[in-house]
């Protein structure tokens, strides 16, 4: 399988604290790779460095075999899609001219641009009204599904998500979680998401990635780590998170038995 | 309406059209400026800080002393450009617009980084991450979000700048301020009402529109934004409409500002009109920038006194003859100005000392040498020059002058300060008709430490062969005596039944006693 993004001994220091130490990872087209750890882990530095968000110190970073610097940052970035926690929906702007904006930016004619709005509020499951509204008008959930739109609009293959769920509520997190695992199967997407939740992840993705003071420590497919043998930060995030399932199971078989 | 808004109100629409040409310029270069520099300066710490601490520091400067610096700024910036044969009017126009649109700076630049660095830094992060160059992203994303605070500031600045050109009449550009600056000379409350009320009347309708616009570019009303802006354009259009014609004056007259000055300024231009010549007066002017401005021909005639010449322009303390002083004036003018004496018009206006009648007789004072024994334990009350003039140092030195304390009044309200009580001795001109009017001896000067003050008709070097300028004032030489000026000074600064300047000029006009000027 090809690697749509490759990293290759990549070090990266803010304010002289090192954050990323000689990371290499490649990800594979079409896979859904979460990068998990604590805070400073060094998990956002690494997905900024394949927009150039975080320009790298050393080592080389590729997206589809070309290096980062190789060509203008604009037309890189608008060849990837960015979803993060703040979601940043220009608030001045309707829902459809935030969804048209990178079409907008490459030059496409409003009705290609109308059109493709239609499609994208179609398929992140929003009426298709919704195109007039404010961003104000709209609920936290609805306000990421347009964000998770307006990334997806010029056509982008690699999605790059930034706790993508992380302000919102558990009952809308879990549908926007499964919605958009099904829009990456159906797209043919390739996905890299940060997240601090081991849950969210071993739900999610096919790969995961644990971080821990700016090295890789685990990096295995959600059964490998629930089975064991990972190291040790990595299986005491695996650790809580079954213990914690295990103990709501078994508060709930209780209260059915009394 | 009342007779008395009659001379004001015939004013007003030019002094208004020029004042709302004038604030306009200022505010929209004051813009081009803020603007630029706020978007440059919002992302670079270092440069915000100066470029406000710059801003703070203009503002700190009053208003009046910024406009009277561009002066002597235009002046040296126009002896750099000469060689290439240009030059630049020190005076009028362009040091009021450069003064208030530095003005005008601050609010704007304050605002416009206010509102760039106040937004919300995921909608930033997003409008990098969708590909925006960082042009496009001030476009599309910050500039449309900061509107509404950059407005803000451009309200605070449209509303300094309109307040603060009436300033400009100082340094002779017409405005607003023209009417406020005569009413307050010859205390004509009514003129000087209608001078402040149209300003604020001005200010707070373009606040009002500027609001419109502010509302409409947040909720985005673009209908708003066109009526304000729309409206605020028409206004300049229609003010640079009635200005358009008076843009071609052939003579301009300066006059100082006090009520003898107006009433001289008005009898010249009346004198030039008759010929069919343009005429424009700009009155106000500061003692200093008027001999200055004469000059350098931005203006081309105006009246001063043979005392200040002496002492002020050619730095002289010793005090000649009259007549001898007057020679050498204008041999020194002609020599190294290229500035023409006409001649005099016929009367003194000298610096004086004077107290109440019964407030000398109790103190036993005549004379300036009387004053000095008793002085310490008295109050000087002086015009806003006074203070600051050779004159005054020359006396303070002769007589050996010292004041238990000195305060600085505009010369309507030191005569009210002499009247009440508050001050015991005043500068005051002999020409002044209050001096008759209110009782007030005037010290003598035994020992002849003030000069005279004969008041000279100059012209500028562009103009001291003009022919017609020459053949229209000549019959003025010589025909003015003091009890006439002292007359014509009285029917405009007396509190009842006074006249405006340009009535009194008419009055002096009137019989022209032809009199032998004396050398």
């Amino acid at each position: 399988m090809n690697a749509v993004i490759e990293l290759a001994g990549v070090s990266k220091t803010f304010a002289g604290a090192r954050v990323l130490h000689d990371l290499t990872i490649a990800i594979a087209e079409g896979s859904f790779t979460a990068l998990v750890g604590a805070s400073g882990s060094g998990k956002t530095t690494t997905l900024k460095l394949v927009n150039r968000l975080v320009v790298a110190d050393g080592g080389t970073v590729r997206v589809l075999g070309d290096p980062v610097d190789s060509l203008p940052v604009t037309a890189l970035r608008r060849r990837i899609g960015y979803v993060f926690q703040g979601i940043g929906l220009f608030p001045h702007m309707s829902v459809a001219e935030n969804i048209g904006i990178t079409p907008r930016l490459l030059g496409w004619d409003r009705a290609r641009i109308a059109q493709r709005v239609a499609e994208l509020l179609k398929l992140v499951a929003l009426p298709a009204d919704y195109a007039v509204r404010l961003p104000a008008a709209l609920s936290g959930g609805e306000r990421q599904r347009i964000g998770m739109a307006r990334a997806l609009a010029a056509g982008a293959k690699i999605m790059l998500m930034d706790e993508p769920m992380g302000a919102l509520d558990p009952v809308t997190r879990d549908r926007l979680g499964r919605d958009y695992r099904a829009l990456h199967g159906a797209l043919g997407l390739t996905t890299l998401m940060v997240t601090h939740d081991i849950q969210e992840a071993l739900l999610l993705a096919d790969r995961v990635v644990v971080m821990a003071a700016g090295r890789i420590v685990a990096d295995a497919s959600p059964r490998a780590l629930l089975e064991g043998g990972a190291a040790p930060e990595a299986a005491a995030l695996i650790e809580v998170a079954t213990r914690q399932s295990a103990e709501i199971a078994a508060m709930r078989a209780g209260s059915a038995d009394g | 309406m009342d007779e008395r808004f009659a001379p004001a109100l015939a004013a007003l629409p030019a002094d208004l059209a020029a004042h709302i040409v004038l604030s306009a310029a200022a505010l929209v270069l004051g813009m081009l400026i803020a603007l630029p520099l706020a978007a440059f300066a919002a992302r670079r710490p270092r440069l915000r800080a100066v470029a406000l601490g710059l801003a703070g520091v203009v503002q700190t400067i009053p208003a009046l002393a910024l406009l009277a610096l561009f002066y002597p700024l235009l002046l040296a910036g126009s002896t750099l450009v000469r060689p290439l044969g240009l030059s630049l009017p020190a005076l009028g126009f362009l040091p009021s617009l450069m003064a208030l649109s530095l003005f005008a700076v601050l609010p704007m630049l304050r605002n416009g980084i206010e509102g760039l660095i106040g937004l919300d830094p995921a909608v930033l992060e997003a409008a990098d991450a969708v590909g925006m160059t960082a042009w496009q992203r001030l476009r599309i994303v910050e500039l449309p979000l900061a509107a509404p605070v950059v407005m803000a500031g451009v309200r605070t600045a449209a509303v300094w700048t309109i307040g603060t050109a009436t300033l400009a009449t100082t340094v002779g550009q017409t405005c607003l301020g023209n009417l406020i600056f005569t009413g307050l000379q010859t205390e004509d409350w009514v003129t000087v009402l209608v001078g402040c009320i149209a300003a604020a009347l001005l200010a707070i309708t373009v606040d009002a529109l500027l609001a419109l616009v502010q509302r409409g570019v947040s909720p985005r009303k673009p209908a708003r934004v066109i009526a304000g802006a729309g409206l605020l354009i028409a206004g300049v259009i229609a003010a640079l409409a009635a200005l358009a014609p008076g843009t071609h004056t052939r003579y301009v007259v300066g006059a100082k500002n006090f009520g003898e000055q107006f009433i001289l300024a008005a009898l010249i231009r009346d004198r030039l009109a008759a010929t069919g010549a343009q005429v424009e007066v700009r009155s106000g002017l500061g003692s200093a920038v008027a001999f200055r401005a004469l000059a350098a021909s931005d203006i081309d005639v105006y009246v001063d006194y043979s005392g200040t010449l002496w002492t002020n322009v050619m730095g002289r303390t010793d005090t000649p003859a009259p007549a001898a002083m007057r020679a050498s004036i204008t041999r020194w003018m002609t020599a190294t100005r290229g500035v023409r004496v006409l001649g005099p018009l016929g009367f003194e206006n000298a610096y004086a000392l004077a107290m109440r009648r019964d407030r000398a007789a109790a103190l036993g004072v005549r004379t300036i040498a009387d004053l000095a024994r008793v002085a310490p334990r008295l109050t000087l009350g002086a015009d806003l020059e006074f203070l600051g003039r050779p004159e005054w140092r020359a006396i303070a030195h002769a007589y050996g002058l010292h004041f238990a304390a000195s305060r600085a009044f505009s010369p309507t309200f030191m005569y009210r300060a002499l009247g009440d009580g508050t001050v015991d001795v005043i500068s005051a001109f002999s020409s002044d008709g209050r001096i008759a009017e209110r009782d007030l001896v005037l010290l003598t000067d035994p020992a002849q430490a003030i000069p005279a003050y004969d008041a000279l008709i100059l012209l500028s070097p562009a103009r001291a062969h003009d022919m017609r300028l020459v053949r229209a004032l000549s019959p003025l030489i010589g025909s003015i005596t003091p009890e006439r000026m002292r007359t014509a000074n009285l029917s405009v600064d007396r509190d009842a039944g006074k006249i405006s300047p340009d009535a009194a000029a008419a009055l002096l006009a009137a019989p022209p006693v032809r009199r032998n000027a004396g050398g």
